[in-house]
């Protein structure tokens, strides 16, 4: 494996991470596939944080493979990072990032990583891998407070980043970012005001439960990570379906 | 100095008729003309403490460090010249982020004492290049192991220490240190007198200005490798002075 690393030469480009996966001239290589895959990662920003929402399953094709993979990574005191897609993939980024961490630490001089800063990272590690036509698999959402503001930034394999207020990938983009949107949209309307940390829980919660009962790579078992200006907080959750809606569900008999 | 004009003191590769390298000799030479550094192993950690000469009143605060963290868990106090400490701490940096990329664990300190010491030796032995002009003292704890140092000379030869001294004043501070009951004593303890000691061995009329620099790792600090809090290396600070202030009046009497 050819992994190069940021090199400490003043002046000099930083090296981007590269797992040195490479499509070779002579073999065709439609497209590269993921094989141990995770489902929908859910963002929403609250009113003194953003919360992030991710089940623990990880699925190699449809079979459920790994039920007990988290995929929100603590990065400092003022991120949290979720992935899904291809799991390896998140597993490399996470150890790039650990290593960024640890070595800005040894620097000492007191000044951390912010989120912005690590949402650009990433989409710069993310569209060049897919410039090379070897993508990352994955969709990243980066989640903090800088300058006493939440921020929430998503990346997906092909580079595109953007900044939002509820974020949800996948089959969550389908299902829950509906949910979400209409639940952030009446507290404006109603009271002007933005979630509170309890109702943007809440709201996360109610999504997972959505998708457990119509994605089918999806989990009872899941985490929500939560940062706010002076804390980092991931729970470990399970969902308690009720599975005697599915008889209401008409149309499909 | 009986090498000078021999012609046997300019090259590392070559031994004089008398069975020495006196291109090593030089760079002892050059540790010896540095701030004194001294290094403490107690029963539940390792402190750090250097005295860093001032050599302008135009230097800001604070620049000019001389004691780092290789990584979390790992001290590193160095001694001569400072440039090429730097670029041993880097290669101790790259060493434990590579063991960890490779076997996800941290780097021990006995296989990176092992690696710097063999790669301090290799400038030992070619005429191209010239030895390096530091020692280092590197320190760790971990609750398997304990607490654990290592001082490393321009040869390239370790020993691991109970207490050792680098630099100038390197014999008065042994003799401190050899006063002390280092295996009984915690950090907490040791911190002072290793303040003390750096106090003790400075000398005032050859280097006026000097800043005192404290570390340490142990339990206390959860294995991490940390400045101390400013409280205690205030109380350090005045534990040093005073007992400096009661010696200087007993040679009085």
């Amino acid at each position: 494996m050819n992994v190069k690393h940021q090199s400490w030469i003043p002046g000099n480009f930083k090296s981007v991470p590269d797992t040195g996966r490479t499509a070779q001239h002579d073999v065709v290589q439609h497209g590269w596939t993921p094989i141990t895959t995770t489902t929908s990662v859910l963002g929403v920003v609250f009113e003194s944080g953003v919360a992030l929402a991710a089940d623990t399953l990880t699925s190699y094709g449809s079979m459920a493979c790994f039920q007990n993979n988290p995929r929100i990574l603590t990065v400092n005191q003022n991120i949290i990072v979720a992935a899904a897609g291809e799991y390896s993939d998140y597993q490399f980024i996470r150890d790039v990032v650990e290593d960024k961490v640890r070595t800005e630490k040894s620097l000492n001089d007191g000044i951390s990583m912010k989120p912005k800063a690590l949402h650009t990272w990433l989409s710069r590690v993310l569209y060049n891998r897919r410039t090379k036509m070897k993508p990352l698999w994955s969709t990243f959402l980066v989640a903090g407070v800088q300058n006493d503001v939440p921020f929430l930034g998503e990346v997906d394999k092909l580079g595109t980043a953007f900044v939002d207020e509820q974020i949800a990938s996948g089959y969550g983009a389908y299902l829950a970012l509906p949910l979400m949107r209409k639940a952030i949209d009446e507290k404006r309307e109603k009271l002007n005001s933005k979630l509170t940390k309890d109702e943007a829980i809440d709201l996360l919660k109610k999504c997972m439960e959505v998708l457990y009962y119509r994605d089918a790579r999806s989990h009872d078992k899941y985490q929500i990570g939560i940062v706010t200006k002076d804390s980092v907080e991931i729970q470990n959750l399970t969902l308690k379906p009720r599975w005697e809606v599915a008889k209401l569900v008409q149309g499909y008999e | 100095m009986s090498s000078i004009g021999t012609g046997y003191d300019l090259s590392a590769s070559q031994f004089s008729p008398d069975g020495r390298v006196f291109q090593v000799e030089y760079a002892f030479k050059a540790v010896e003309n540095s701030g004194t550094a001294i290094a403490l192993r107690g029963s539940d950690g390792v402190v750090f403490a250097v005295e860093k000469l001032v050599t302008s009143k135009l230097h800001e605060d604070c620049t000019g460090k001389r004691l780092f963290s290789v990584e979390n868990h790992i001290g590193m106090a160095v001694g001569g010249l400072t440039a090429d400490a730097s670029a041993i701490l880097d290669v101790a940096r790259e060493e434990a982020r590579s063991y960890r990329q490779n076997y996800s664990m941290p780097i021990s300190l006995k296989y990176l004492n092992e690696r710097i010491s063999m790669y301090i030796h290799a400038h030992t032995l070619y005429s191209a290049i010239r030895p390096f002009g530091c020692a280092v003292i590197i320190g760790s704890y971990d609750p398997k192991d304990g607490p654990q140092m290592y001082m490393i000379d321009p040869a390239g030869v370790s020993f691991g220490y109970f207490g050792c001294a680098i630099g100038k004043a390197k014999q008065t501070a042994k003799t401190e240190i050899e006063k002390l009951n280092l295996k009984t004593m915690t950090c907490k303890e040791l911190i002072k007198e290793a303040a003390k000691i750096i106090y003790m061995v400075h000398d005032e009329l050859k280097d006026k200005q000097f800043e005192l620099e404290l570390s340490w790792v142990g339990s206390h600090t959860n294995g991490k490798h940390e400045e101390v809090p400013k409280d205690v290396f205030d109380d350090a600070l005045k534990y040093a002075k005073a007992s400096l202030d009661d010696d200087s009046g007993s040679d009085g009497e």
